[in-house]
């Protein structure tokens, strides 16, 4: 009889198994939406991760992310769909939106996808921009040829 | 011209699609977050009226204009309201009456399809002014279907009444300079959005407007056809009948 009982409750501990957090299954999904003013890549999909190049450095952004507001920097976006596979996106250029509801907004000027993009041309237009950033002798002029060499880094950078 | 009109009308809806995903990404953040600016601190309001230079395109025009000097009509006495013209159409609707609220006003508006650069000049015009503005309001045509369009106001808030929401403790990590960056391209990307769908809006209104010209034309010409055949007639009759007459008393 007491065996019995002993045995009741232990069974109900051995059945509780111990595992980690689900994340997917019990946390918000991110519904994420990325958008050029001419093109849609994503509309309220949901997708694992996704990194942005923003000034303030790269950001890595999962479901249930804190919400925040950033400004992006030319660079690489990387999307990790929920099947695992990943797309990459060159981008110049726009702003991300990290909403309490979990959903994100990425929406940037200029995207194309890695084979859009020459890396020759990228090249030598990297040389050239460097080359005339020596020329230039206002501000303006000067911060507008020191966005043109980042951007054109950023390219080189994400092609090789 | 319904047909010129047709085909510029189905090239700006097939673009107003994608434009519609980024325009209601960059409002998400405000309507989410709530923002909204409290009426008594608003002590400046700057109005941006989105509409065109071209006409023939029905009520287009003066739906805008209306909307616009309602909302200076509406505002309190002490507040300053200011206006910028994106189109030629609303200068001229506007320039009579509230002339003085003008501040800028764009050309060559309506000509070709808008495009991102276009939606940036007007920013970037916008933000050079520094005007510093307290609540500003982009009012234009939003379309809803080739035979019906709805005239809107959606809000466009300064980089201080973000900073100072209440809902926007919740984000992390925002300095004054993001945010300032963030707002210049939000409101980008909301005028963007106010111009591609007021150009389709307007398209389609041109649409039904040359459509109706046509066949109010087509009417009239039936009517004057058969006026004209039965005033002819009538002339041969009369002709006839002096004719059979003078021979009668002959």
């Amino acid at each position: 009889m007491m065996a019995a009982r002993i045995l009741r409750r232990a069974l109900p501990v051995a059945r509780q198994a111990r595992s980690y957090a689900d994340m997917v299954s019990t946390g918000p999904q991110m519904s994420f939406t990325f958008a050029s003013p001419t093109k849609v890549f994503f509309k309220d999909a949901s997708v694992k991760q996704v990194d942005v190049p923003t000034l303030n450095g790269v950001f890595g952004i999962l479901p249930a992310h804190v919400p925040t507001l950033q400004v992006l920097r030319p660079g690489v976006v990387t999307i990790f769909n929920d099947d695992g596979s990943a797309t990459k996106y060159f981008v110049s250029s726009g702003s991300i939106t990290v909403n309490a509801d979990s959903s994100v907004q990425l929406l940037v000027e200029e995207a194309a996808t890695l084979d859009q993009l020459d890396v020759d041309a990228a090249k030598a237009n990297l040389e050239q921009a460097q080359s005339e950033m020596s020329g230039i002798s206002d501000e303006a002029g000067r911060a507008a040829a020191q966005i043109s060499l980042e951007a054109h880094e950023a390219i080189v950078k994400a092609l090789a | 011209m319904k047909m010129v009109a047709a085909a510029k009308y189905a090239r700006a809806e097939r673009a107003l699609k994608p434009s519609r995903v980024y325009g209601a990404g960059a409002l998400a953040l405000y309507e989410k977050a709530d923002i909204q600016v409290a009426e008594e601190k608003v002590n400046k309001h700057l109005i941006i009226g989105v509409s065109s230079d071209r006409g023939l395109c029905g009520a287009v025009h003066s739906n805008v204009g209306r909307a616009i000097k309602s909302q200076i009509a509406l505002s309190s006495p002490g507040t300053e309201v200011m206006v910028i013209n994106v189109g030629d159409k609303l200068r001229a609707l506007l320039k009579r009456t509230h002339g003085k609220h003008i501040l800028l006003s764009c050309k060559e508006v309506g000509r070709k399809p808008p495009s991102f650069g276009d939606a940036s000049v007007v920013a970037t015009e916008v933000l050079n002014l520094g005007y510093e503005f307290d609540k500003a309001s982009v009012v234009f045509n939003r379309f809803k279907s080739v035979i019906s369009y709805k005239t809107e106001s959606k809000p466009l808030f300064s980089p201080e009444t973000v900073g100072n929401a209440e809902s926007m403790s919740v984000y992390d990590d925002i300095d004054a300079d993001v945010l300032r960056n963030y707002q210049e391209f939000a409101m980008v990307n909301i005028i963007y959005m106010a111009m591609k769908e007021s150009t389709t809006a307007e398209q389609s209104a041109r649409m039904t407007a040359m459509d109706s010209a046509s066949k109010n034309a087509s009417e009239m010409i039936d009517k004057l056809t058969l006026t004209f055949n039965r005033t002819r007639q009538a002339v041969i009759t009369k002709e006839l009948i002096e004719i059979i007459s003078g021979a009668a008393a002959l």
